[in-house]
């Protein structure tokens, strides 16, 4: 047997396992996709007394794209992300980070909410979400909180969330018109865990950048927004010639803002290195699909 | 809070009524209760892949997922994949003409990883093969013999 004991529930309702939780308070977790947390379990990072499996709560499976955005409950997978139209074409960054999620068979039971709520640093769903301003929506006993993405990530592998509360949807706004966006990341073999990544989304009109976001992966406290970078490109003529130089110097600076530590996969100068090539390579991406890339 | 409870799990077409740890994992039913053992088990992680079966029509790593999960599934493992007249499944044969096998240990995994790639991309370019295939490790790194029977049975009947 691998995990410790815990006691099971699985409850049919987001009522009754909100009481489970709120009983258990410290002593409870979540379980939906399970490919976190089984890993923890089974490897007794992690023994908690009482696990809530919310797989049987028909109502936490839900993905609706409307009018003020997309709503993605916390039964859905990676792989319903990966198959739904609306997302691939109103979601581009959310779609595109989503297919460089670990592999096929993780894909297929990891759900969105648990990699939000996880915060693993080197995740792509975190930053995505800090990237395009989303929210994440909580339940406890209490009641229901709203929160922005950036005040729901609280450094690694930690989150805002009270004892007794999950995560229970998160919730992406639409994109404005002439919006550009990339996700890339870089891993020693496909779907690991990337070394480094980053998230970028351009707003563009008449060829000035009008809107930028820029989120780092992969440095250790979970998703670093570079403020920093966003404020040197808003404003910004990005045409052909001052794309090249300014994304450059966006990513020395970027690259100048993180401190990644050494670990047994990266020194911290090459992780460091690797922030500046993504950022860059992010960008410039960003910047053909927003169209505001002047062909002179 | 039983520490034990009854699960009702259809596996390779067969129903299965049982009593598990809570904490008892898929694999380990699969292997332990069930004595269906071609179903591997290495990293107990959900790094290497060798566990991976089929549930509900999708590929899932069974390390990662709890026997009671599974009640009322429908689990495939790799002793599903032979017709009932005792053939190989298409993919296996592939398999073996192209001596996609050394020690075997990930096989398992590699042909349920498989079969769903060409089910979702009945002709997948080698990138998109090797890319499914990235979850699931060789120890005997022959890849390049997977890769050729997995292209080999693209644009084939499976069924």
């Amino acid at each position: 047997m691998k995990p410790a004991w815990f006691d099971y529930y699985a409850p049919r309702g987001l009522d009754e396992a909100l009481h489970i939780l709120g009983d258990a308070g410290q002593d409870g977790r979540v379980l939906a996709g399970g490919q976190s947390l089984m890993p923890m379990l089974n490897l007794r990072i992690l023994s908690p007394a009482v696990i809530v499996d919310i797989n049987r709560i028909a109502a936490l499976n839900r993905l609706h794209a409307g009018p003020d955005g997309l709503t993605v409950g916390a039964l859905v997978r990676h792989a319903d992300l990966l198959r739904s139209p609306d997302v691939r074409e109103g979601w581009p960054l959310l779609w595109e980070a989503t297919t460089q999620v670990a592999h096929m068979a993780i894909r297929n039971r990891g759900t969105v909410c648990g990699s939000v709520a996880h915060n693993d640093p080197s995740a792509e769903h975190p930053s995505v979400l800090v990237t395009l301003g989303g929210t994440v929506v909580v339940a406890g006993l209490s009641g229901r909180r709203e929160l922005p993405a950036e005040a729901f990530f609280t450094g690694m592998l930690s989150n805002a969330l009270e004892p007794g509360e999950m995560v229970v949807e998160v919730r992406y706004p639409r994109q404005a018109a002439g919006t550009g966006t990339a996700f890339v990341e870089f891993a020693r073999r496909l779907g690991d865990f990337a070394i480094a990544g980053a998230a970028a989304m351009l707003t563009m009109r008449d060829g000035v950048c009008k809107q930028a976001q820029l989120t780092i992966v992969g440095m250790g406290e979970g998703p670093f927004r570079v403020r920093a970078a966003e404020d040197m490109l808003t404003e910004q003529t990005l045409g052909r010639k001052e794309s090249q130089h300014v994304f450059a110097a966006v990513a020395a600076t970027a690259a100048a803002a993180v401190d990644p530590a050494d670990d047994v996969h990266a020194s911290s100068a090459y992780r460091r290195h690797l922030a500046g090539v993504m950022v860059a390579q992010a960008l410039e991406t960003a910047l053909v699909r927003a169209g505001g890339q002047h062909l002179g | 809070m039983a520490r034990e409870q009854p699960i009702k799990v259809t596996v390779n077409g067969r129903t299965y009524e049982k009593i598990v740890p809570v904490r008892l994992s898929l694999a380990d039913f699969l292997r332990d209760h069930l004595h269906l053992t071609g179903t591997h088990i290495g990293c107990e992680h959900g790094v290497c892949g060798a566990c991976t079966i089929s549930m509900n029509g999708r590929s899932a790593r069974s390390c990662l997922t709890l026997a009671v999960q599974a009640d009322g599934a429908e689990i495939v493992t790799i002793e599903g994949l032979r017709a009932e007249d005792g053939r190989r499944h298409p993919m296996q044969q592939f398999f073996l003409e192209n001596f996609a096998l050394q020690c075997g240990y990930c096989t398992p995994g590699m042909l349920m990883t498989a079969i769903e790639l060409l089910r979702d991309n009945p002709k997948p370019t080698e990138h998109e093969v090797r890319e499914a295939i990235s979850g699931n490790l060789c120890r005997c790194s022959g890849y390049q013999a997977i890769v050729d029977a997995i292209l080999a049975a693209a644009g084939k009947e499976l069924a």
